[in-house]
């Protein structure tokens, strides 16, 4: 039982980060259409900024406690891939916008490179020690653990995800976002600006993959510019299997996807007798993933849209 | 002839190969096309056997890209996993062709002492066989997926293959996990050994990459007739049909399921081909080579290429599989201007991404797109 507690926990808070970044997926998704492959990256570069900011903060006021210099690089972090989503709309995807969905896509992973390469340039390709910055004696649950690192994972996403509920579904803005995501030839016949919206979904999707960015790398302990690409690949995994396009699939998928990763990483070997060992982990993933779209098509919570011509 | 393409066969080098020329012009200009490329190899030894190299992989390129084509280009369907393709391709020949098999399983060492080895006629057949039922096997629960749902699974299905590549050299030692299998046997037939360097004369001899180009340039050649084949076949236009809208094909009596399947198989039987030929070529294979970026390469090679267009494609897949082992070359003095700050395969990288964005928002249809995509509507007014 304790066993499986503690890969619940685990499981929880992997699928949290998942689900941030998955959100910054399937909002841009719903608007543009867009995979936006670059995705990961921003995390990685949300996670590297606060790394550096946390060295400079370190040196620069030693008396600071371990969470303000955690919560001032993540400020910092958010602020940098705001303005570095907000960029990369405005360069690579806006010129797009009306051109074959695939050129885009291209122009998306052609991005992900150049952002992996530049950060390769200005952070040098080693693996970076994340230092702990909260007190590291974890609570004991019932025979499993939690540190505390792990429960501000679970408070920040369950912050972030109520202020983009109410972004989302209270503010004029949101508003916008959802006529766009409805039918942006009519929201801007309404006076949306689908602009203003795209670039508004793109740096709100940016802060809350520096968020996940900041956490995963708080909770593993290392950064490096290769970081991006797993946590982001799974986000977009967690976002497809939820449905894409919706908030709340995109939430429930990565929740469901760390949760499966973590149990079933957990038990495969002892329910195979030790022949399959947990380097399947990411092979469960994909096999639940393939299989709940097989059963249902548009994802768990995906409408199912007639296709349209 | 409208507008556009009067544009695009402006340009005198692609317009002597076009239906316009005259007869003479055009036979005269694939002549020098393919005396170019017979005799390409031996101007790239003169430099050294590593730009050899280079060609033999783009032609491997080249057939990946045009598999991709049929699957992407022809029918619509985004295949974000096609280097599984490759991958069990280049390891069923790894298997066949190595002592690996008779060293792990008795049973297999008693029936071929020598363990397993088959020649090119058996192993291209196979590989295009075995390939094609993977592909059908992906494309079987995937049929029902809408355009991103499939780009996804189909990724999913390429990070399957690789990691199960990885990790089944236990409980049996099938693949050898992370170390790869080794010691594949060349390629022979008719008693020659493209492994080795072939003496024409006492002072000229061909070495093994040349030779090796010889046979990816007629696999090449073969892949492009059998493409621009299917494109005006029956099937090829049923599949056109899919990608313009499934269900006014489904409309007019297409059964798309199997025609679906279809493409998948027969893609992936071109990345089976293919990766036959690289695990024989290299001698050998590991799960690394077929990475879920390989796969985003040849998808990068098919679009920026030009979609669904044979020329745009072997294009793209030329230029993106040669460039960056070109840039590796050139890189070398960067390097040095900047004090090494900047290393080569950093600059690459660069390069190589830039590029990808810059080509896509200079030509978002690709480098050499297609031109007859509206010819029928524009022909009616």
């Amino acid at each position: 039982m304790d066993i499986l507690l503690q890969q619940v926990i685990n499981g929880l808070v992997l699928g949290s980060v998942y689900a941030l970044v998955a959100l910054g997926y399937t909002m841009v998704y719903g608007i543009i259409n867009l995979i936006n492959f670059a995705h990961g990256e921003v995390l990685m570069v949300g996670a590297l900024t606060s790394w550096s900011v946390i060295g400079l903060m370190q040196d620069a006021m030693p008396w600071a406690p371990g969470w303000l210099v955690l919560l001032l690089s993540m400020v910092i972090a958010c602020i940098v891939s705001a303005a570095l989503n907000f960029v990369i709309e405005k360069v690579a995807y806006k010129p797009l916008r009306n051109a074959p969905k695939l050129a885009t896509l291209i122009t998306a992973i052609g991005m992900s490179l150049l952002l992996q390469t530049l950060a390769m340039i200005v952070w040098k390709p080693n693996v970076k020690v994340y230092p702990t910055l909260l007190p590291s004696e974890p609570f004991a649950i019932g025979g499993a653990v939690i540190t505390p690192t792990q429960v501000l994972i679970l408070a920040l996403t369950a912050v972030s995800l109520a202020v983009l509920m109410w972004l989302v579904h209270f503010t004029r803005l949101g508003r916008a976002m959802r006529a766009t995501a409805e039918n942006p030839k009519v929201a801007a016949l309404m006076g949306v600006k689908p602009d203003l919206v795209i670039s508004a979904t793109f740096v709100i999707g940016a802060v809350l993959a520096a968020i996940a960015g900041v956490m995963y790398a708080a909770n593993y302990g290392t950064a490096q510019h290769t970081m991006g690409f797993l946590p982001g690949l799974k986000a977009f995994t967690a976002a497809v299997f939820g449905g894409i396009g919706n908030l709340g699939g995109a939430v429930l998928g990565g929740i469901l996807l760390g949760l499966i990763e973590s149990i079933g990483s957990g038990y495969i070997g002892t329910l195979t007798g030790g022949v399959l060992g947990s380097n399947y982990a990411d092979i469960f993933a994909f096999v639940v993933l393939i299989i709940i779209l097989t059963l249902r098509p548009s994802g768990l919570l995906g409408e199912r849209v007639a296709d349209r011509a | 002839m409208n507008a556009g393409e009067n544009m695009r066969t402006r340009n005198p080098l692609i317009h002597v190969f076009s239906p316009q020329a005259d007869r003479g012009t055009r036979m005269a200009a694939w002549v020098v096309a393919a005396m170019l490329l017979l005799v390409l190899p031996h101007g790239l030894q003169y430099f050294g056997n590593a730009w050899v190299r280079i060609a033999d992989l783009a032609l491997l390129y080249v057939m990946l890209a045009l598999g991709l084509n049929i699957v992407v280009g022809y029918a619509g369907l985004l295949d974000l996993g096609y280097v599984a393709f490759y991958a069990v391709g280049a390891y069923l020949f790894g298997l066949l062709a190595s002592p690996h098999l008779a060293e792990n399983f008795a049973a297999v060492a008693a029936i071929f002492p020598n363990g397993v080895h088959l020649s090119l006629w058996v192993v291209i057949p196979l590989a295009a066989l075995v390939a094609a039922l993977f592909g059908a096997l992906l494309g079987a629960p995937t049929l029902k997926l809408r355009g991103d749902y499939l780009a996804i699974v189909t990724l999913g299905f390429g990070e399957i293959v690789r990691i199960f590549l990885n990790n089944l050299d236990r409980p049996i030692n099938l693949t050898n996990g992370p170390k790869g299998i080794g010691q594949i046997d060349s390629v022979k037939f008719f008693g020659l050994d493209l492994g080795k360097r072939l003496s024409v004369t006492d002072d000229y001899d061909i070495p093994a990459v040349t030779l090796y180009y010889y046979l990816f340039l007629a696999l090449v050649i073969v892949s492009i007739v059998i493409c621009t084949r299917l494109q005006d076949s029956r099937i090829g236009r049923a599949w056109m049909a899919i990608r313009e809208d499934e269900i006014a094909a489904k409309a007019m009596g297409l059964n798309t399921r199997n025609l679906k399947l279809m493409a998948f198989a027969m893609g992936a039987s071109f990345g089976g081909v293919s990766g036959a030929m690289f695990g024989a070529f290299q001698g050998f294979v590991s799960p690394e080579s077929f990475s879920l970026m390989e796969s985003v390469m040849i998808v990068a090679m098919v679009v920026l290429g030009g979609i669904g267009h044979i020329p745009g494609v072997v294009l793209g897949a030329v230029l993106l599989s040669s460039l960056p082992e070109v840039l590796r070359y050139v890189a070398g003095p960067l390097q040095q201007m900047t004090g090494g700050r900047l290393d080569a395969s950093i600059l690459r990288q660069l390069l190589i991404a830039l590029a990808m964005i810059v080509v896509m928002l200079w030509r978002p249809r690709g480098l050499w797109p297609a031109p007859d995509h509206g010819r029928v509507l524009e022909e009616k007014a």
